[in-house]
């Protein structure tokens, strides 16, 4: 936001509009404010996080899948998110708003590349999943104790290297030796995969992108009546 | 007979190297590299090359890597059975072959740079990754690499000036080991025989 723009004048909807088009241009300074200001006038955050963050980010997504935004305009739109969810989710733990379920997520053994683990996090933060995200370079002992830990219901796996792409199969065979395949849905993702080689490892689904990832943890979600 | 190669941009020099070094009766067609930002590009590319290009020449080779197309252009070469496409996944695996593995195996955090990329360096990575416009995304981007292996094609001291130059940049240590054109030409050598 600039010098001119008063957001203490403005309508919460002008608010959320104005957000959503920060958000889209990478602004998180201008995001933070906009969320404080939302806050400061007593909204639910998990209105601002809906109609704001995740409104706005669902844009991102949408452009960036028809070509018109690249990578790095997503990075800095999830960049923007970012801030805007630092404030909001300890308020949204507070609140003890319902969970659409819980995943664990991490990239593969030998495996360093976590941007897109990272923004499939975020996406899935703002759609009411409750997100443990391990980060980099996971054993397969790491995803079941988590896995465990947290009573899971779905296994984010990420890999960028068709050298470590393999290590998924490993993970998904622990699972069935530990009795837990059953109780988590496996979502697999990287730029090396595709369905076949989801299929061929035993995984649930293959997710070509974060928002694909959404749709289908919501899915898997809703099949098992959760 | 005149063989052509359809290779990726960002093996042009090497592989015109390689096919002046061994004297091949061979024709050397290029998509352009910047396919690996877009890499579902590739695929198709590749195919309208192989269109234009399948009714002159008897044989025509596929110098390329999955590079990324997950699977999409060796599905699509599947419909051409008498096109061939070198063995790989990529030119680093090309390039250093077993030592590419070993050096993620001792290192995952290793940014592996080859001659193409020191050269192309500012387009292909700082242009096309955004870094020129968002410089605050390089943390993003690298904050995982512990150390930068350049896998030298060729000796020359301008390259080694660059590789140190992005570890400034980058702020990671640099290696640099020789790998010369490695499994590439010896891949090549053995297609090229074969068509004999």
């Amino acid at each position: 936001m600039n010098d001119e723009i008063n957001l203490k004048e403005m309508s919460a909807e002008e608010i959320f509009e104005l957000m959503q088009e920060d958000l889209y241009d990478g602004l998180e300074a201008e995001v933070v404010e906009a969320v404080e200001e939302l806050l400061g006038r007593e909204l639910e955050p998990i209105e601002i996080m809906t109609k704001g963050l995740v409104a706005g980010m669902d844009v991102v997504g949408i452009d960036f899948r028809d070509g018109i935004l690249f990578v790095p305009e997503v990075l800095m739109a999830a960049k923007a998110m970012k801030g805007g969810m630092a404030l909001l989710k300890p308020l949204l733990a507070e609140s003890g708003a319902p969970k659409m379920g819980t995943l664990v997520i991490g990239t593969v053994k030998g495996d360093i590349h976590d941007i897109g683990q990272n923004l499939v996090s975020m996406m899935m933060e703002g759609a009411g999943f409750e997100v443990v995200n391990l980060g980099i370079n996971n054993s397969v002992e790491a995803f079941i104790e988590a896995i465990q830990e947290h009573n899971a219901d779905l296994l984010g796996l990420s890999a960028m290297l068709t050298t470590t792409m393999t290590y998924m199969r490993i993970v998904i065979d622990g699972l069935k030796e530990s009795g837990l395949r059953d109780d988590v849905a496996v979502l697999v993702g990287g730029a090396p995969l595709n369905h076949d080689f989801a299929e061929a490892i035993g995984a649930d689904a293959y997710c070509k992108d974060a928002a694909v990832g959404v749709e289908t943890a919501k899915k898997y979600m809703a099949e098992r009546g959760k | 007979m005149t063989t052509g190669l359809i290779i990726c941009g960002a093996l042009g020099r090497e592989v015109t190297d390689i096919v002046n070094k061994h004297g091949w009766d061979a024709d050397i067609i290029g998509v352009p590299a910047i396919d690996h930002v877009f890499p579902e590009r590739i695929a198709p590319h590749v195919e309208q090359r192989i269109l234009a290009l399948r009714e002159q020449y008897k044989r025509l080779i596929v110098v390329y890597g999955d590079c990324g197309s997950k699977g999409a252009l060796d599905e699509m070469l599947n419909r051409f059975p008498n096109i061939e496409r070198i063995a790989g996944p990529h030119c680093y695996e090309m390039y250093g072959g077993e030592l590419f593995n070993d050096l993620l195996e001792e290192q995952p955090g290793t940014y592996i740079l080859t001659d193409f990329m020191v050269r192309t360096f500012q387009g292909l990575i700082i242009k096309s990754m955004g870094l020129d416009r968002f410089p605050q995304l390089r943390e993003t981007y690298f904050k995982n690499y512990k150390r930068i292996v350049y896998l030298a094609q060729t000796d020359d001291p301008e390259y080694r000036k660059k590789v140190h130059e992005i570890s400034g940049y980058l702020g990671l240590p640099v290696e640099i080991r020789f790998s010369g054109y490695g499994l590439l030409e010896s891949r090549l050598v053995e297609m090229m025989n074969e068509l004999k």
